[in-house]
């Protein structure tokens, strides 16, 4: 029987799905994930992890252990380095560890170190370790990795268009035919934070939905074509060190100095190291611009829907007020 | 001559001070963290900075108002937040109408032309780089002496026989030690030190547990930052070894790293090969070193969000069952009070005390 592998829909899982669930597919491996997040998988997290952590992490956990009994790997990459400048929160560099020796009876893990830094060939390297772990033949690596950018492409290409990560169809490999929405005339939002954040319906309590409902657009981070965001000046005498932190910087200030947008939320985690650091940037960018309204929500565990549902409508009032006619 | 301040670190002002007069500038002490540090730190810094953050903009706070013109402080490459604080201090004191100016000195392997700036910023008396080393040389040797000191106290402290002993002729032996300015000075005063304090009456049958300490750097070297817990821990009658000094921290961030930190790496290997970023990886490494080295139990301390440790922390429940050594761990912030920390310290030397058996 073929063997499967598990995927965690967690922390990255939103940027990389794409990629991750192709190239083992190719390979010929089953692949499970441990579906949407849930009341269950959320308490098994919070079981488990250490109380200090943030929630992201604990949520992680949570979906590791749903996965445990089901699979005969678990796909725990150590994610360093993607773009030869800023590497992943410390976190996510020691995420395969913190799995390891949590869970005595877990799976093996195929916790592939990727870390472009390393040299030309660091990411297909990378892949082919995992591919090893899995026992294919080399060429069946390289075609299933080929394939896999192929897919990869294609849902970068649909999140520019607009789309968001769950429309873009993470879990069908394929396009769903929805159009990317049409934003003229509509009050537009940003929603910055990071993907395992606004686009976790669970843990944001379904912010962006009641957003959209609200009749207010949405852009997020992954509509923005990085190569716009690493032509951003920065206003800092050193740039920041955490690559979705520093995507979160300069997608706000993009999105600041282009005027596309009446208002602005970061979504952060309680605890969050580098959102410490981000939040105060973010805050002082936006005294420069003080035409655009700025909210900062921040969930933990036990974060409550009508608190949340009732800081949202406040603040889109606050936004649409002096725009009578939105 | 420019009015220059730098970060509370223990008694490491005391070589700082030295050094930077020696280079020709004015030089406003850094105050003691205190209550009223914390509350200014705490209202300006982010919510969710780590503890050292708040404790160093406090002190910017408190030495600002005096007229400081530039402030002395140590960067970061990441993915530590360390790296990032002298920019947030910077961006915080400028909004707050401060007009300093932050000189970081970053990794010099890594940026050696921005510290050679760095260092020509810091010598208005425009001395030669041999006159500079000759400067460094005697601050080093301070610097060593004043962590000397710190570790024989913690020998000392737990077989004093008059309780808070120790600590009475530690203060008092330190200002000897602050005094000496030529090499012959600072080597003699230490001598006179560590002697005096060897006169401290102590009861050499006592038993004494071993306990070592991991963690973030800050909250180590600062005794203000984790409420004197070596000071409590000795009355406890427990013998403390710290995995960090100032000395031996710098060593490493500069020219060389050393042998003792290199088995550190080795030891972390089979739970963390990564490099985190801050002291993730020494605390799981020494935390072996300790088990290894027959240690009655380890206490990490960490500032409250710091990501590496968290992460340490995580993999220290591991090595703690497979060395079976016990692991204590405070996360470290404002709201930490000397009460509770005490009542898990006695809880802790209880603990070590039946695993040992009478």
């Amino acid at each position: 029987m073929a063997p499967s592998v598990g995927i965690p829909c967690s922390l990255l899982y939103f940027w990389f799905y794409p990629f991750w669930e192709t190239f083992f597919r190719e390979l010929g491996a089953r692949v499970v994930t441990s579906g949407s997040t849930n009341k269950q998988i959320l308490d098994l997290g919070v079981k488990e992890a250490l109380a200090d952590a943030c929630v992201p992490v604990k949520l992680y956990f949570g979906h590791v252990q749903a996965l445990m009994p089901e699979v005969d790997f678990l796909f725990v990459p150590r994610l360093v380095c993607l773009n030869y400048q800023t590497t992943y929160c410390p976190k996510f560099l020691g995420l395969p560890d913190m799995i390891r020796h949590t869970f005595t009876g877990s799976p093996p893990l195929i916790d592939i170190r990727i870390d472009v830094r390393e040299g030309l060939h660091a990411l297909p390297k990378a892949y082919w370790q995992a591919g090893r772990a899995l026992g294919a033949k080399h060429a069946a690596v390289a075609r299933a990795y080929l394939l896999a950018w192929k897919a990869q492409r294609r849902y970068l290409t649909l999140l520019q268009k607009g789309l968001l990560p769950g429309e873009a169809a993470p879990g069908k490999s394929s396009p769903t035919g929805k159009r990317p929405p049409d934003r003229r005339g509509r009050l537009v939002f940003g929603v910055l934070g990071y993907p395992y954040l606004v686009h976790d319906p669970y843990i944001s309590v379904g912010l962006i939905a009641r957003l959209q409902k609200m009749g207010v657009g949405v852009i997020t981070l992954e509509n923005i074509p990085p190569r716009l965001l690493y032509r951003q000046p920065l206003p800092l005498d050193k740039r920041l060190f955490w690559t979705p932190g520093d995507l979160v910087y300069r997608a706000a200030l993009y999105l600041l100095s282009s005027r596309r947008v009446h208002g602005l939320i970061h979504v952060t985690a309680f605890g969050c190291g580098p959102d410490a650091m981000v939040g105060k940037y973010l805050e002082q960018a936006l005294r420069r611009h003080p035409e655009v309204p700025f909210l900062t929500l921040t969930v933990d565990e036990h974060t409550g829907e009508a608190g949340m549902a009732t800081r949202i409508e406040a603040f889109v009032d606050m936004v649409r007020r002096p725009k009578a006619g939105w | 001559m420019p009015r220059v301040t730098f970060p509370h670190v223990g008694e490491s002002y005391r070589a700082f001070k030295m050094l930077m007069e020696d280079l020709g500038n004015e030089v406003i002490v850094p105050p003691r963290p205190s209550r009223r540090t914390l509350d200014l730190g705490v209202r300006h810094a982010p919510e969710f900075a780590c503890f050292p953050v708040k404790i160093l903009l406090g002190t910017y706070l408190e030495t600002c108002p005096q007229g400081v013109e530039l402030i002395v402080t140590t960067g970061g490459v990441g993915p530590c937040r360390a790296g990032h604080y002298a920019q947030l201090h910077k961006k915080i004191l400028r909004s707050l109408g401060y007009a300093v100016d932050v000189v970081v000195l970053e990794p010099p392997r890594l940026y050696p032309l921005d510290f050679l700036h760095s260092v020509r910023r810091l010598n208005p008396h425009r001395l030669s780089f041999r006159a500079i080393y000759e400067c460094v040389r005697r601050a080093w040797r301070k610097l060593q002496a004043l962590d000397n000191l710190e570790k024989l106290t913690h020998k000392i402290r737990p077989r004093e026989l008059r309780a808070g002993e120790t600590t009475r002729v530690y203060r008092r032996v330190l200002e000897w030690v602050d005094r000496a300015y030529t090499m012959r000075e600072i080597v003699e005063a230490e001598r006179a030190a560590a002697e005096e304090l060897q006169k401290v009456p102590q009861d050499p049958a006592r038993e004494v547990f071993k306990v070592g300490i991991v963690g973030e750097v800050y909250v180590l070297l600062e005794p203000a930052s984790n409420l004197e817990i070596e000071e409590a821990l000795g009355h406890m009658g427990v013998e403390v070894e710290r995995s960090i000094f100032l000395t031996g921290w710098t060593r490493d961030n500069t020219w060389a790293e050393t042998h003792e930190v290199l088995t550190v790496k080795d030891a972390a290997l089979p739970y963390l090969p990564e490099l985190l970023g801050g002291h993730g990886r020494d605390s799981v490494g020494n935390t072996v070193i300790f088990a290894k080295r027959g240690f009655h139990g380890v206490i990490q301390l960490a500032p409250f969000t710091c990501i590496p440790e968290i992460v340490a922390r995580t993999i220290l429940t591991r090595v703690s069952r497979d060395f079976g050594i016990p692991v204590l761990t405070f996360f470290l912030d404002e709201q930490t009070g000397k009460a509770g920390m005490i009542t898990r310290l006695e809880a802790f030397v209880d603990l070590m005390r039946r695993r040992k058996g009478p």
